[in-house]
């Protein structure tokens, strides 16, 4: 399963200060789509609220529609947990629960959930998920093992298991690669690459040439100056941003010469 | 190339890095003739042991302040100095604690180790069988029973309540409260619980009980454990809190993300994180209700036999065991029974605050999140 996501006319504010504004954007299902953009742009806010993630800061608030196939997650009465349950997220640091084994954090979004599984289930979803996050050789012998114990991009990887686990429809990624190595990266881009079969990808990366490789369509982002929202500034196929994009800002900026 | 490297092998053990050290063993040195110098001036004035250690410390600290001064450099020997002073405020803080612990160990050890001393109480101990045995040099009869009984069954009452509403009242201020004008209401009155006096908040236990059940239902075990959760919850909502705070936001949002709901994250991320803390901290509220004496004197009373019902009749419990025993002896005759009752009762409570300390430390070592080497 795999959905497509539009935002219409979509602000985000925390308290008074609005930091992105006006975002009107398509993604389709089956596809990765990059946001890249300047820091401070509000690459991480927009990206946050496609979950409901962005309300758990107090004071944080969000107008307009996004629509998740059709239905929009932000009408009254959505519960936040169940688009959050569709609408899975990796998060820029990895943060495995500290008080968990590697199988248990894999299994986390089923067990921390109360629902119950048989082992024989629970072993076959931690080996699928785990493949899936190309993690499985490396830790299918230390599986009871905390995952606090393992290195960055393992973590990193841990995390995107933990996410593909519970089978979301779509799979938000901010800057999932900036804390690792080249290798675990290429890993991960691997990674992303199979997963659009399954899945609706969104990531966010500052990487420009991780951006040209893993994603179908790129959105850029940008900021008039400290203070000002941020703008979604021209949204198109991957390789029409980085040959020949239409806005000026956007072709400095996949060209280096911006600030 | 090969004279170099010969001149490098010739002066290794005589590197300029530490020219102009003074050697290891000055300290020993100033200690020495420190220790002889007290004893000197000790010796003409007359002996005692307190003038003798602090004439010492002050010869240590000043020959050696001044022999690095004079073998090293300024800046050295301030460093010097203020090392010396301290480790020298380290040990004066140590001493009362040593001092109570050698003390209470040294004078109610023979007190504990009476036969029947923790099994029997005091009921029937009147103040002739005390003189008897006294005067015959027999065992001294009675014991603790009756008030380590009342003393846990007091304290395990009120961690039941206390644990709970402070555990809930934690939550609430770091989970679910947006930092309103309700939860900084809660925090203002937590920390003015914080600060009274025991014997008001026995007081005010007395009160609402005989407000509640009326002078004629005796429930004073009860009253006491009243009195104790009224000390005890503002120590258990300030170390959870603290606790619950240092779980990083990180993981909430990590079991957010997942789909899982608020409440669930509570109990199955944040307080299992926060665990070890919050465990340890609910043992040093323990340990400090535990030697409460005030509170306990003016709600449960005093008793002479063992009494497991909080909802009835008096009850004896260790602080108030301490201190009748010591300020209105069995036997006034004979004080002696009674002290040495009342030092082995104190040994006990020390024990059991011990073990709590103890205890503490191996729940946050035990529940601590595992982590082991990247
Ligand atoms: N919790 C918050 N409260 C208030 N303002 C915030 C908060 N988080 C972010 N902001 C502001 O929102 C704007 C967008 O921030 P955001 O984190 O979305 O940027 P970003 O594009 O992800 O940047 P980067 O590339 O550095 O990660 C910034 O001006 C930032 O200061
Ligand atoms: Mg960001």
């Amino acid at each position: 399963m795999s959905k497509r996501i539009d935002a219409i006319d979509f602000n985000v504010y925390y308290s008074k200060f609005l930091a992105v504004e006006g975002v009107n954007i398509s993604i389709e299902p089956k596809s990765v789509t990059a946001f890249i953009g300047p820091s401070g742009c509000g690459k991480t806010t927009f990206l946050r609220t496609l979950n409901r993630m962005h309300e758990v800061i107090p004071g944080a608030r969000v107008e307009g529609k996004l629509l998740l196939d059709g239905d929009d997650i932000y009408a009254p009465g959505v519960d936040p947990v169940s688009v959050r349950s569709t609408i899975g997220m990796v998060f820029q640091r990895p943060n495995p629960f500290p008080t968990m084994s590697i199988r248990e954090n894999v299994l986390a979004g089923i067990r921390l959930n109360g629902q119950r599984i048989s082992k024989g289930d629970a072993d076959t979803i931690v080996e699928k998920s785990l493949r899936g996050a190309n993690l499985w050789n490396e830790v299918k012998d230390r599986l009871e093992k905390p995952g606090s114990g393992l290195s960055g991009g393992q973590q990193q990887r841990l995390c995107i298991a933990r996410t593909i686990a519970v089978e979301p429809d779509v799979i938000l990624m901010d800057e999932p690669c900036s804390a690792l190595d080249p290798i675990s990266t290429l890993a991960i881009e691997d990674l992303i690459n199979e997963m659009k079969d399954q899945y609706t990808v969104v990531i966010v990366t500052h990487n420009m040439q991780q951006a040209a490789r893993v994603s179908d369509k790129t959105a850029f982002f940008n900021i008039a100056g400290t203070g000002k929202p941020g703008k979604l500034i021209e949204y198109a196929e991957t390789s029409t941003i980085f040959s020949t994009p239409r806005e000026k800002a956007t072709e400095d900026y996949v060209s280096g010469r911006f600030g | 190339m090969t004279q170099v490297l010969q001149e490098n092998r010739e002066n290794i053990g005589k590197s300029k890095l530490i020219q102009g050290r003074k050697p290891r063993w000055t300290w020993i040195a100033c200690l020495a003739g420190s220790l002889i110098v007290a004893s000197a001036i000790m010796a003409v004035v007359g002996f005692n042991v307190a003038g003798w250690a602090v004439l010492t410390a002050l010869f240590y600290v000043v020959s050696n302040y001044a022999v690095t001064r004079i073998m090293e450099n300024g800046r050295k020997a301030t460093d010097q100095l203020w090392t010396n002073l301290v480790v020298g405020a380290f040990l004066v803080a140590l001493l009362p604690l040593i001092s109570v612990v050698w003390t209470v160990l040294s004078i109610g050890l023979p007190g504990l180790l009476a036969p029947g001393f923790l099994a029997s109480d005091m009921t029937g101990i009147t103040g002739a069988v005390d003189q008897a045995s006294v005067e015959d040099g027999t065992a001294i009869l009675g014991g603790v029973k009756h008030a380590l009984i009342g003393s846990l069954v007091m304290t395990l009452g009120a961690t039941a309540i206390s644990v709970p509403i402070g555990l809930l009242t934690s939550i609430y201020l770091v989970e679910y409260s947006r930092g309103g004008t309700f939860s900084r209401a809660i925090t203002f009155f937590v920390d003015v619980m914080t600060g009274i006096p025991s014997i008001v908040a026995g007081l005010f236990a007395a009160g609402l009980m005989l407000t509640l059940v009326g002078p004629g239902d005796n429930v004073m075990g009860f009253t006491a454990v009243i009195a104790l959760s009224v000390l005890m919850i503002p120590v258990v909502v300030r170390s959870t809190e603290e606790m619950l705070r240092v779980v990083p936001n990180e993981l909430r949002e990590a079991s957010y993300a997942l789909g899982v709901r608020k409440w669930r994250t509570i109990l199955k991320v944040v307080i299992p994180t926060a665990i070890s803390g919050i465990a340890s901290g609910v043992t040093l509220a323990i340990a400090r209700v535990i030697g409460e004496t005030a509170p306990i004197l003016v709600t449960a009373g005093v008793a002479v036999s063992t009494n497991w019902n909080l909802a009835k009749d008096w009850m004896m419990s260790l602080p108030v065991y301490i201190y009748r025993q010591m300020m209105f002896p069995t036997a006034p005759a004979a004080p002696d029974a009674s002290e040495q009752r009342a030092w082995a009762a104190a040994l006990v409570l020390i024990i059991i605050v011990m073990l709590l300390n103890l205890t503490a430390r191996f729940i946050a070592k035990a529940f601590a999140p595992k982590k082991t080497g990247r």
